[in-house]
């Protein structure tokens, strides 16, 4: 995770929106996707003032909203935050949907003594589009409301080619369901992304592809790298077979 | 009765549906509906086994979970709140939605007895629940005099924490209080006790707390071991962001501690005697007393269990998960007992509905903050053989780690602290 979070985070910068914007073309209902991407960088001119997002941003009167998504609150280095947002943050305060459309319906409310004076965006369209339109700026940022899960960080061809015969395993989904039930003790059974990320409504062929970089050690987190290494290429199959129902 | 909360799922309950707990029913009242699993306990372990139980069986089997408590704090993310990380509040959860979504009979009362010739777990309500299968998880009581002098009331001056709640407040409210310069005094807990590594976190959020508000205190460690969980990770974060600060003592050094005086605050050892404006004792550990008084223990004070099953030896009934039970090479964590109340749950499904089985499935993660973004973790994953559960893989964070995978682990840990407990709740 350490180094190569780093690199991979480095190329997000950089290639980031561009990944997203062209994976979201790419797919279904890549209309509504743009219309809702539109809408946010509309409402996020009442953000500018103070904000700045993208590939030049910098803190300004308020954080830069890069990689916004996911952290918790108050942890962007180079930002003097109120006390108040570091309080948040060390209480569990993730940017995550939640978290996100909380605070912009109405910051006072949701962080009392937060620096950000601003009334508050009133309408859940608005909010929802705004947290899609700032969230492209982030990893994993194709994973916008309305897209396809797509949670993985990196770029696919970053994963170790998973032969095809791996890949044509079938599933065991009812089995994965059983198996699934190890995975929930750490990833949010209902999608959420608190800190640990969000596994479910996977495409089956990309689950069993990360599965199998955590299982060769090309991805570098312990404990799942601990997981993988005591799953059968079947079960792996199984769970991929199942989390992709799960939505 | 006072204090039930029974709601039941429609599907297949038939004819039993609206009968809550009242004391003396008979089982026969009961015997055509549908098998009837208990579930003594709603802790880390418990709580799972409830829900899974339910969830699973789809409304199969009627499942009742005993718990006294109406708010149920964590230990684990409880060291936390210590360091001034994480509000009370934010540990605390209820059992709401065991009941309303998952169909769960949440019976806050306490149970005093079980009756395993007839089958049935006596609440101190007056109350007897019948079972078909049980599941005791009553997590540890304490050995209040395995430390000379110490007890339970002695615990109100000296608090354990170690059952997370008014005790944890208690031991917070002492620290913020300590007079400038003072001294707090852990007197860590002999093997096996709950969350091996816990004593030791505890210490580093005292040392946070005090860094802030009382730079000139001493932490006084006086263990009665000669090595502890992740150690070479604590004392090197010791080292770095309390230099100075924490002294441990282990028990080559120490020698026996001879008494404690909750009073003055005294307390005596082979070695020397340490006057603690703050005390925390932390005494050792058995199983839940309910585990004893029903038989289920051993020599050890702890519950031998079948491990692909975790099915107590002494009683095909009864199914001991968590830190009652004497887990092989698992240790006694939350993470740990979640993952035995689902290889439990699904024996128990197994059994009374012929739902499929699969082999069980055990590991465990634990977490630890040393300083703000400083996380390191443990863990292992395990399989059941004849003998016991044993470790089969493991890892453990490693001296020297950089800034950023530090962070990254702690904040893991609050992902993990978010998945386990809607896995336990709902």
């Amino acid at each position: 995770m350490r180094g190569s979070s780093g690199r991979r985070r480095g190329i997000w910068r950089t290639l980031g929106p561009v990944f997203a914007v062209a994976w979201l073309a790419s797919g279904g209902g890549a209309e509504a996707r743009d219309a809702l991407l539109e809408q946010g960088r509309k409402v996020f001119r009442q953000c500018q003032a103070c904000h700045q997002v993208g590939l030049e941003a910098k803190h300004r009167v308020g954080p830069y909203l890069n990689d916004i998504y996911g952290r918790r609150a108050g942890t962007l280095e180079g930002y003097n935050y109120s006390k108040a947002m570091v309080a948040a943050g060390q209480a569990g305060l993730v940017w995550d949907e939640a978290g996100l459309s909380a605070y912009l319906e109405d910051p006072k409310k949701a962080v009392p003594g937060t620096r950000m004076n601003y009334r508050g965006l009133r309408h859940a369209d608005d909010r929802r589009a705004l947290v899609a339109f700032i969230r492209q700026y982030s990893p994993g940022a194709a994973n916008i409301p309305e897209a396809p899960p797509t949670a993985p960080l990196v770029a696919p061809d970053e994963d170790p080619v998973v032969p095809d015969h791996v890949l044509a395993i079938p599933g065991d989904a009812a089995y994965g369901e059983y198996l699934s039930s190890e995975c929930v003790t750490c990833h949010q059974a209902d999608g959420a992304d608190k800190g640990i990320p969000s596994i479910t409504g996977w495409p089956a062929e990309r689950f069993v592809t990360v599965m199998h970089a955590y299982k060769v050690k090309a991805r570098d987190n312990e404990v799942m790298q601990l997981i993988a290494t005591s799953l059968a290429d079947d079960e792996i199959a199984a769970l991929g077979a199942y989390f992709e129902t799960v939505r | 009765m006072t204090g039930i909360s029974r709601r039941r799922f429609t599907q297949g309950v038939g004819a039993v549906a609206g009968i809550g707990v009242m004391g003396g029913f008979s089982r026969a009242v009961h015997g055509q509906g549908r098998p009837k699993v208990v579930v003594i306990g709603g802790g880390a372990g418990g709580a799972t086994a409830a829900r899974y139980l339910a969830k699973d069986s789809e409304g199969a089997l009627d499942v009742t979970l005993i718990e006294p408590s109406k708010s149920y704090y964590t230990c684990f993310f409880s060291n936390l709140y210590i360091g001034g990380f994480r509000t009370l509040e934010s540990i605390g959860h209820t059992y709401g939605k065991l009941a309303s979504d998952y169909g769960v009979n949440v019976v806050h009362d306490w149970a005093t007895g079980i009756d395993r010739d007839a089958k049935q777990v006596a609440l101190a309500g007056g109350g007897r629940v019948p079972y078909d299968r049980l599941v005791v998880a009553p997590g540890i009581d304490l050995i209040y005099d395995s430390v000379p002098g110490y007890s339970l009331e002695a615990s109100g001056h000296m608090p354990h924490a170690w059952k997370a709640g008014t005790q944890t407040a208690l031991l917070k409210n002492k620290i913020m209080a300590m007079p400038e310069g003072g001294t707090y005094v852990m007197i860590a807990p002999p093997n096996p006790y709950r969350c091996p590594p816990g004593p030791y976190e505890r210490v580093s959020m005292v040392a946070h707390q005090l860094k802030k508000t009382n730079p000139t205190a001493k932490i006084v460690i006086l263990d009665p071991k000669e090595t502890f969980s992740k150690q070479a990770l604590f004392t090197e974060g010791w080292q770095k962001h309390y230099p100075g600060m924490v002294e441990w003592l282990p028990q080559s050094i120490l020698g026996e501690i001879q008494s404690v005086d909750a009073a003055s605050g005294e307390i005596v050892t082979d070695l020397d005697s340490f006057k603690a404006d703050v005390a925390n004792v932390i005494p050792a550990q058995k199983a839940g007393m309910i585990a004893e008084s029903a038989g289920l223990t051993d020599d050890s004070g702890f519950c031998p269990i079948v491990p692909a099953t975790l099915k107590s030896t002494m009683d095909e009934a009864i199914h001991v998960i968590g830190d009652a039970c004497i887990a092989g090479d698992m240790p006694k964590s939350g993470f740990s007992a979640n993952s035995q109340a689902k290889a439990a749950a699904m024996s128990i499904r197994a059994d009374l509905l012929d739902a499929r089985a699969f082999p069980p499935r055990f590991s465990n993660t634990c977490w630890s903050l040393i300083d703000t973004d400083d996380g390191v973790k443990v863990g292992a994953r395990y399989e059941a053989t004849e003998e016991k559960i044993a470790k089969t893989d493991g890892f453990i964070s490693q001296t020297g780690e950089d800034a950023e995978l530090r962070k990254a682990t702690y904040e893991e840990s609050i992902g993990w602290y978010e998945g386990i407990v809607a896995d336990m709740f709902g």
